[in-house]
């Protein structure tokens, strides 16, 4: 007998850095999460660094442009949740990004984001030339 | 008497500033520069600021708050002052965790013991 294929829902979406866009997408987002039995520790994962990513691409990627789209998908699955999000830029190189918990550099306010997303998903990967990120975040074993 | 502004509730009077959240989410890069551009006018004001910033209605905040956190911090150093954050969630305390900025930033568990500890 054929194995049940498993549950997964997907979107995309394009949204302009206004933050009833982004909060909207949010939303959609911590339902799909919710139904699919994620923990509440895993939504403010998920939640902190898709926030990280589309403020990057606004701000990097499409520099502060709000008439610029950032592209956001996603899909759910039972096991892992898996985020990309483009912008219209012409990239960047990730590894030419200081790191923000060294001393020197641990009282510059800005250059955070991309550490967030590192630490609170399990895989990030930048796709060359650098304007689309791909995030995955795979839920812990019980 | 509490100064009630669109995001902060800022009270407190001979350089003992507490400001607290209105918002459970600090993440609207708008909000975060009006915030920081509130608290850093109070700080200003004081001659020797001693400041808390309560996290008791915080839910999630993004890296460009812990930016203006900082920003805030240096401030109230150049002054002499001296900042303790309160109230953090255990969620919001592993951002702090992660990023290495509780080495940087006292954090008291309450407001109240954080003005206790700057009376």
């Amino acid at each position: 007998m054929a194995e049940k294929p498993a549950k997964r829902s997907a979107h995309s979406v394009a949204v302009h850095y206004v933050r009833d866009e982004l909060e909207s997408l949010q939303a959609e987002l911590a339902q799909n999460i919710s139904s699919a039995g994620y923990s509440e520790a895993a939504a403010f994962s998920i939640r902190l660094a898709l926030e990280e990513a589309v403020i990057n691409a606004h701000k990097h990627g499409n520099h502060g442009d709000t008439s610029k789209i950032v592209a956001v998908s996603w899909s759910v699955t039972a096991d892992e949740v898996v985020i990309e999000v483009s912008d219209g830029g012409g990239g960047f190189d990730p590894h030419s990004v200081p790191d923000p918990t060294s001393d020197e550099n641990l009282e510059i306010p800005s250059g955070r984001g991309i550490m967030l997303m590192r630490a609170y998903m399990g895989d990030v990967t930048f796709v060359a030339p650098g304007n689309r990120v791909r995030m995955v975040y795979r839920k812990p074993s019980e | 008497m509490a100064k009630e502004t669109s995001r902060l509730r800022i009270t407190g009077t001979d350089g003992l500033v507490r400001v607290e959240f209105v918002d459970r989410d600090i993440l609207d890069e708008a909000n975060i520069r009006q915030i920081g551009a509130e608290i850093l006018g109070r700080i200003e004001a004081e001659t020797k600021p001693r400041v808390v910033i309560s996290f008791h209605n915080v839910e999630h905040l993004s890296s460009a708050a812990l930016g203006t956190l900082i920003t805030v911090n240096s401030a109230v150093k150049k002054k002499a002052g001296e900042l303790r954050l309160s109230d953090i969630r255990p969620s919001t305390l592993e951002v702090f965790k992660i990023t290495k900025l509780d080495r940087i930033f006292h954090i008291c568990d309450t407001a109240e013991a954080a003005m206790r500890s700057l009376a």
